[in-house]
């Protein structure tokens, strides 16, 4: 499995765990509806599990998006503060937000697998 | 069985409808109502702006005051002219408190039988029984529970609702008529929430699911949800109750003063006789301590309501009361109450968001300038 989800809707995709790609689910940018603005993290600056890196934020709400892991962020998507309705448009693709260094791999296999995230949706 | 804890959602006349079209429904002010519909609020918002859109506001509500008394009457309630206002003329109001803060706002129509009165859904209960408390001896006060009330907004409006209603293109801006629209005797004015053109249509609950669907049937209009409803407003520079204006905020404050006709000041003919004209009356003559500004932001960020703000020495400067990244301006705008000293136009503040200090500036309001029909 290379890609885990959070229970607060974050996706991180670990194909290169010195460069884990994260963004938001498909049903947390339809939750949030028309995203206007995203505030991306510093290059360099590490954060513990489950600390706001950035915000998304829809016309109606702000909303964290958090560390679903330890780690570094070494890349953020530059192309969403030009054109934040990427993340509606295709959240796990072109709308990633970050991208991290892992510290513990144990933290990451420890997250939702897709089916684990589809039944807490199927439970919302 | 066990009862329930939760208070059921009241439904308007449109419910099946909006489900129908695939709304997300939200709680608000006691009723399940549509914040936005598929297409979701950006493009609600520019439909709004470039062609037509309807939306459901049946939760507001509806009252008549029936007497001879009524305009003398409702005078003692706010500091408008009422008893000046001719028939099928519409204006706005104000019900202030003893300490000249505001309990509502409010339309006024006035009809050749009554007077057709339009308050804000959280506050129709409390009106209805300031209303009755307050003027029930010189008037009849009748809720209208059996009305849905429809905002058709745009430029485009007119030519949409003209096909049902020829006579509907005669009004001008803040004055209504009864009409006959798909079958259904409505009681319609030329005004909304928006700052763009359209009419607001009184409609029979029962025959509201018809008129809506022959109005959404129109090439012109498309459905638009509370959501958009706040941006336009906002963007039109229109205060939200509970929001931008309250029990706390005076008219003068709220830079409302516009909306006290000449006859209710100090030296008019009917001067003062409302709750709280003292006060008012004073603010009125010597400016108030703070006020309500319009303000723009010079970054991208949002500025939301509740942001705190600060002068340039980093001293607070006041409050946001509603903000937003502006859809068809596309930079944050906010309303906000500054002290008097930081409200001239041009002047630079800064909003705190998540420990930033944003720059924002003191903006002439409506931020989109209005497009009523003057005739």
């Amino acid at each position: 499995m290379t890609t885990m989800f959070t229970p607060d809707h974050e996706w991180i995709n670990i194909e290169d765990h010195e460069a884990a790609i994260v963004g938001i689910t498909l049903h947390a940018q339809d939750a949030l509806g028309d995203v206007v603005f995203v505030d991306l993290p510093e290059v360099g600056r590490s954060y513990r599990q489950g600390e706001a890196a950035g915000v998304v934020e829809s016309v109606k709400a702000a909303a964290d998006v958090k560390m679903p892991v330890t780690g570094e962020i070494v890349e953020v998507n530059e192309a969403l503060r030009a054109d934040p309705s990427l993340v509606n448009k295709d959240p796990m693709g072109e709308g990633w937000f970050f991208k991290v260094h892992v510290s513990d791999m144990a933290e990451f296999d420890r997250l939702m697998d897709p089916p684990g995230y589809d039944a807490l949706l199927k439970s919302l | 069985m066990s009862a329930s804890t939760t208070t059921e959602l009241r439904k308007t006349p449109l419910h099946d409808l909006h489900a129908e079209l695939g709304a997300r429904m939200v709680p608000f002010a006691g009723y399940a109502m549509p914040v936005q519909y598929p297409g979701g609020i950006l493009a609600e918002h520019a439909a709004c702006r470039s062609s037509a859109a309807l939306f459901d506001v049946s939760h507001m509500g509806q009252l008549r005051l029936v007497g001879d008394g009524a305009a003398e009457a409702l005078e003692t309630l706010v500091p408008m002219d009422i008893v000046g206002l001719p028939v099928g003329k519409q204006r706005y109001a104000l019900f202030t408190n003893a300490q000249g803060g505001l309990l509502d706002d409010l339309m006024v129509t006035r009809r050749e039988h009554d007077l057709f009165v339009v308050v804000n859904a959280a506050c129709k209960d409390a009106d209805t029984r300031h209303l009755v408390t307050h003027i029930g001896h010189r008037c009849t006060v009748v809720p209208l529970p059996d009305r849905a009330l429809l905002a058709l907004q745009g430029p485009r409006a007119v030519d949409a609702l003209v096909r049902h209603a020829g006579g509907v293109a005669a009004l001008t801006f803040m004055t209504g008529a009864a009409f006959s629209l798909a079958g259904a005797d409505c009681f319609v004015t030329r005004s909304g929430y928006t700052g763009e053109d359209g009419f607001e249509i009184s409609v029979p609950a029962d025959q509201a699911m018809a008129l809506a669907r022959a109005l959404l049937a129109e090439p012109e209009v498309s459905p638009a949800g509370l959501g958009a409803r706040d941006t336009l407003r906002l963007e039109a520079g229109l205060c939200l109750y509970g929001h931008d204006i309250g029990e706390t905020t005076t008219p003068v404050e709220a830079g409302l003063s516009w909306a006290i006709q000449k006859v209710r000041r100090p030296g008019g003919a009917r001067a003062g006789g409302y709750p709280g004209a003292a006060a008012v009356e004073r603010q009125l003559a010597s400016a108030p301590m703070v006020r309500r500004v319009g303000l723009t932001g010079l970054e991208r960020m949002p500025v939301r309501e509740g942001a705190t703000l600060f002068d340039g020495q980093g001293r607070k400067a006041g409050h946001v009361t509603s903000g937003t990244l502006a859809p068809t301006l596309g930079v944050p705008i906010a309303m906000a109450y500054v002290g008097v000293e930081h409200a001239a136009i041009g002047h630079e503040l800064f909003a705190e968001v998540r420990g930033k200090r944003l720059p924002m500036r003191v903006t002439p309001m409506p931020f989109q300038p209005h497009r009523y029909h003057r005739g």
